[in-house]
């Protein structure tokens, strides 16, 4: 399988096999113009298999959401065909306007203008919680 | 500016610096009976509660101070679709502390992130209700002189009892204390409160559907109602329902010393026929709520006696 070179563009590797398209849909990739490749259960040393992506553009990317849903890609930024920037994830320790809160009881399911918000409550399960009603976050 | 908005917003520290303060007020209420002349407290009940509610009311009357507010959303602007962040920065205009009661979870959050004065949460849905679990801890010194080395009977409702999660978590932080779960199965405890409180911190708890056998063991029996609205299963409801009754002949192997607590109000989960015994003390707990809603108050306020 051959896919391009990118000349100007993102690459998120290192992406869990399997989590290529929910990154795909959160980032919302579809409704990109240019070239978007997705590349799923490719071989890795590291990983044994890993999804990688593609995006023939250089776009702004919520770095908390990919850290949020697979805090072990690498986002490599390519500018005239190099490698120009990589950045390395972490569990952000908050993630504002990104997710909706599912409880129905929650407050900001009545009060649009507030700005959902969850944090970080536990590190090793890498459990988000509502600020408000501390229903668990979960992916749109 | 300090709000109560969950009791893990205090720690054990200021807890029992609130309990002692409530403790004075018991023991020296002139004293107090000033303390918070010329300050004004809104309570805002967008659901109706008159229990809490006028818990909150006597405990400002009592120190002096003065209330307004509203006790249902149909009598507020809110019937006309206004934000909880503009009905408190307006009502903050008027007064010096909101006590407010909510059916969505987290609005009294948005209220102190909103108010600029201190917020009190008087219960948002079945999430939170701090000044309930206050009100069971000074209960628990009251009743008992302390915290450590009790067992803590729960009983009834388990799963959905905020009160009792909450509980749970505030009695945890003090050391030497166990617990003994009695639900029937469709109403235990759930895992998260076991996992994220109970084993962490090695705290002993049994798991049980049955009352009679737990009932020798308890320093503390904390009763609450088991409701028919939890039950997919009609025939389960009741074949439960009267398994939890707590009658004088189900207190005849229990200590002599033993607390019966309730958040009221009560249905049918205690006999009335309870009432009259000396180890009845939820109607003294109901009083006692009074006197940690004072102590709060003040605390909030940052007014020193």
């Amino acid at each position: 399988m051959i896919i391009g070179k990118i000349e100007d563009g993102i690459v998120l590797d290192h992406i869990t096999a399997g989590r290529g398209m929910e990154i795909y849909r959160t980032l919302h990739l579809d409704e990109l113009d240019c070239s978007v490749a997705m590349i799923t259960n490719a071989d890795s040393v590291k990983m044994g298999r890993k999804d990688i992506i593609k995006i023939g553009r250089v776009i702004d990317i919520n770095l908390d959401v990919l850290g949020f849903i697979d805090p072990g890609i690498t986002v490599n930024i390519i500018r005239g065909g190099k490698l120009y920037k990589r950045e390395r994830l972490t569990l952000p320790k908050s993630l504002k306007g990104v997710l909706k809160c599912k409880n129905p009881r929650c407050i900001t399911t009545v009060e649009p203008e507030l700005v959902s918000e969850f944090r970080l409550s536990e590190v090793d399960s890498r459990t988000y919680r509502c600020i408000y009603c501390e229903a668990l976050a979960q992916l749109p | 500016m300090k709000h109560c908005i969950d009791i893990k917003d205090f720690t054990v520290d200021e807890i029992n610096e609130l309990i002692a303060t409530a403790e004075d007020i018991i023991e020296n209420p002139v004293k107090y009976a000033h303390t918070c002349n010329g300050k004004k407290m809104a309570t805002l009940f967008y659901e109706p509660s008159t229990r809490t509610r006028l818990s909150f009311e006597a405990a400002m009357y009592e120190l002096g101070g003065v209330v307004l507010g509203f006790s249902e959303a149909a009598s507020s602007s809110v019937s006309k679709g206004e934000s909880v962040a503009d009905t408190v920065r307006t009502v903050a205009c008027y007064a010096d502390i909101i006590v407010m009661r909510h059916p969505k979870e987290g609005a009294p959050l948005v209220a102190s992130m909103k108010a600029g004065i201190p917020v009190i949460n008087a219960g948002d849905g079945g999430h939170n209700h701090p000044t309930q679990t206050l009100t069971d801890l000074l209960t628990i010194k009251r009743e008992k002189g302390g915290f450590s080395g009790l067992t803590i009977g729960i009983c009834g409702d388990l799963k959905f009892g905020r009160t009792v999660h909450s509980l749970i978590n505030a009695m945890s932080r003090y050391p030497d204390v166990s617990f003994v779960l009695i639900s029937p199965e469709e109403l235990c405890i759930p895992d998260y409160v076991k996992e994220e409180t109970l084993i962490p911190k090695n705290i002993p708890f049994i798991e049980t559907t049955s009352l009679d056998d737990a009932m020798p063991y308890l320093d503390i029996l904390y009763m609450t109602r088991v409701q028919r609205e939890r039950f997919f299963n009609e025939a389960d409801y009741l074949r439960l329902k009267d398994t939890y009754i707590l009658t004088p002949d189900k207190l005849k192997n229990a200590k002599p010393d033993l607390s019966i607590m309730h958040p009221l109000p009560r249905v049918n989960e205690i006999s009335v026929a309870v009432d009259d015994d000396p180890r009845a003390c939820y109607f003294r707990q109901v009083r006692y709520g009074k006197f940690i809603r004072m102590a709060l108050i003040l605390r909030l306020l940052e007014i020193s006696v």
